[in-house]
């Protein structure tokens, strides 16, 4: 593919060409669907032979996640992705991965559940994504695409933020996304960074200590409770760091909006064609999609919830955002929750007659 | 001749390896992972590999393997030491990268991970040190404990009813494909020690020669847990493990 | 032959008292303190037959602490 060429692809596939093009140094997953494309792109496009990046195929989900956790020890770009029961399993490793402050790249292309569920598309793992879905206190910066062509451009973006606060990054997409094919204009490569870089740009990576150096451990136990308090709280200044500077969302006719839906994701789009047509209808209503999920736009939705008569959030599970909606508002504002479960997509049109309601 | 004539640089014959870190360790009296850790410290250093060498310790009681070793050190999740391990080696292929497990770890919660990793054939070495009980925890059954022999989770011996059978992981890995060398070693006396050294020294040589994965199980003992003293628990092990766990090379492909 | 003679020195504060460097000594050479303990409360290995240490290092070897070293030198 040329460069800036728009090609036609499934967001799955998106995800693992931006892998092989933002200079990714490692993938290990494990089938699953809806998202089992993106290790059959990466072993039909085999990047070993062009850019070096490893790709393997683990025995489970938990093996891994274990060996991302073992390669961002070594300081590379690694990633994993899964779909929703994998993600459950993958837990203790993404706990592991926030307690010894490693970056790596986590995307779930969530499918409904509870349990085995369904293999259609959901946003039932927002909870699991966003408030810690394993052990410990700890925060997963959570990337919300909502097409195909965020597929490709959260990737870079995730490995630069998880580098950046030594942390993971969850992409946070679903089978819709994942599995609907969309035109897309792929990044433009940019090529592994090389052991030199590494050492300099990581000098906490267990790479062997050339040189000389000091050993370099990485680990996340500490026996010692006022030690690891102090881990504790390092962390969590890193968290309100993250969130004062890397909250993104999308606002879309929220000018002149006296009603505001909340939603990311797939939801989002069906929250346009809302849009479109409750706007036809004569109800003022605007979209704030959350393109982070954690650090989550709550000083944004507060700010418009001031001047709304209401709040609906549209999610494609049994109401889980509409929480941190609420507490954004500090309930001053009325705020609703709309969603269908078991991998059934909302409708535009139920939306609206929700909408109306609402406005009464 | 003075004991001041002797003790000169010139006439040293054994020290502590300069890789073992002064620290002091936290293993129990007579554990048999500090020999273990002097073994592995020795080897990297007459293989020049200070520099090259990354371990993954385990979850148990060499979890704290990273202070006393100097070299770059991961700590892995409970059993996934040899998925950690199989990443570092396909991203940093020429460096010496090892894992060491106890029994829990690898035969029991990372069964997964180290019969995969090991039938990858991973150029990696697993060090395997079976006790045949958890040490950390306070002497639970392992899946290695002996039938009949007494843990606090099975207080009137290990029943095979109740409890199954001891598991011979390094029996099964020697029929894997992908591994290069199994061998199953002790360090009780000095005979023993100086093979279980060159075990691993083969070890960690095919691992960097990239002929496929090399397990070195150590029978082990826990003196604390088996509740006796380390003299007679090494005798223990001699009369009631080599039996079951019966020492030597179970297969050597590296020269193939 | 040569005769050799060894001498050991012990880190005490490092030995934990196990006592298989006492077992693994083919000639007695080390016994462990009875009365003395080290810092953490141990009793510690001592040679009390220095004379007959031929600095085999049989000892040191079988140490799990790393507290002994040993030294040898061919007596003239």
């Amino acid at each position: 593919m040329a460069e800036n060429e728009i090609t036609l692809m499934k967001g799955n596939e998106a995800i693992a060409h931006a892998a092989i093009r933002c200079g990714c140094d490692g993938y290990f997953g494990y089938p699953i669907t809806p998202q089992s494309e993106v290790l059959e792109t990466l072993a039909e496009q085999k990047p070993w032979e062009t850019t070096g990046m490893v790709v393997v195929q683990a025995e489970s989900e938990v093996s891994s996640i274990n060996m991302v956790y073992g390669g961002a020890c070594t300081g590379k770009r690694v990633m994993t992705s899964s779909s929703s029961p994998g993600v459950s399993l993958m837990q203790e490793g993404i706990s592991y991965l926030a307690g010894a402050e490693l970056p790596a790249l986590v995307v779930n292309v969530q499918r409904g559940g509870p349990g085995l569920g369904t293999i259609q598309p959901s946003q039932a793992d927002y909870f699991q994504t966003v408030k810690g879905g394993g052990h410990g206190d700890y925060r997963l910066i959570t990337l919300a695409p909502a097409s195909v062509q965020e597929m490709a451009d959260f990737v870079d973006l995730a490995f630069e933020l998880a580098f950046r606060y030594r942390n993971p990054a969850m992409i946070l997409s679903d089978g819709a996304i994942g599995q609907m094919m969309e035109k897309v204009v792929l990044p433009p490569f940019k090529p592994r960074r090389t052991e030199e870089q590494i050492a300099k740009e990581c000098p906490w990576a267990t790479i062997g200590r050339k040189g000389g150096r000091k050993p370099n451990i990485i680990t996340s136990l500490e026996l010692r409770s006022e030690e690891m308090e102090i881990n504790n709280l390092r962390i969590q200044a890193k968290y309100r760091e993250i969130e004062k500077k890397e909250i993104r969302f999308e606002e879309y006719k929220t000018d002149d909006a006296e009603y505001l839906i909340v939603a990311f994701g797939s939801a989002a789009r069906i929250a346009k064609k809302v849009i479109a047509i409750a706007r036809e209808q004569g109800i003022k209503v605007g979209l704030l999609r959350p393109i982070t999920l954690w650090p989550f736009p709550s000083a944004k939705i507060a700010e418009l919830g001031q001047r709304m008569k209401g709040i609906l959030t549209l999610e494609i599970n049994a109401g889980q955002m509409v929480e941190d909606v609420r507490l954004a508002v500090e309930c001053k504002v009325p705020v609703q929750y709309f969603g269908r479960l078991g991998g059934i997509i909302p409708e535009p049109e139920e939306v609206v007659e929700v909408l109306k309601k609402m406005v009464k | 001749m003075t004991r001041e004539e002797i003790i000169r640089e010139e006439n040293l014959v054994y020290k502590k390896p300069e890789l073992l870190n002064d620290v002091p360790m936290h293993y129990c009296p007579g554990c048999s992972h500090g020999v273990v850790h002097k073994l592995i410290s020795e080897v990297i250093a007459e293989m020049g590999l200070q520099e090259k060498s990354i371990g993954i310790s385990p979850v148990g009681c060499a979890v704290f393997a990273y202070k006393y070793i100097d070299i770059d050190w991961q700590e892995a999740a409970h059993g996934r030491a040899p998925a950690l391990a199989t990443a570092v080696k396909r991203l940093l292929p020429d460096r010496l990268v090892f894992t060491y497990q106890g029994d829990g770890d690898l035969a029991c919660i990372g069964t997964g991970e180290t019969i995969h990793a090991l039938n990858r054939g991973e150029n990696i070495t697993i060090i395997f040190i079976n006790n045949a009980i958890y040490g950390m925890t306070g002497g639970q059954m392992a899946p290695t404990t002996l039938l009949g022999m007494k843990t606090v989770t099975c207080p009137y011996g290990r029943d095979p009813k109740l409890h199954g059978y001891p598991l011979k992981m390094t029996e099964i890995a020697a029929t894997l494909e992908g591994t290069c060398y199994v061998t199953r070693q002790s360090v009780q006396n000095v005979a023993s020690i100086l093979k279980a050294k060159r075990a691993i020294r083969k070890a960690f040589e095919y691992s960097m020669q990239g002929k496929g994965s090399n397990l070195v199980e150590i029978v082990s003992t826990c003196n604390t847990n088996w509740k006796m003293t380390p003299e007679k628990a090494n005798q223990w092990m001699e009369e009631n493990m080599f039996p079951y766990y019966q020492l030597g090379d179970l297969k050597d492909n590296g020269n193939k | 032959m040569a005769k050799m003679k060894g001498a050991t020195v012990v880190d005490i504060e490092r030995c934990k008292g196990c006592r298989l460097c006492v077992v693994a000594c083919p000639l007695n050479v080390l016994a462990l303190t009875t009365k003395n303990v080290n810092q953490k409360g141990y009793n510690y290995a001592e040679a009390v037959k220095e004379d007959t240490c031929t600095g085999c290092s049989s000892c040191a070897i079988v140490c799990p602490d790393g507290c002994i070293t040993v030294y040898r030198k061919k007596e003239e």
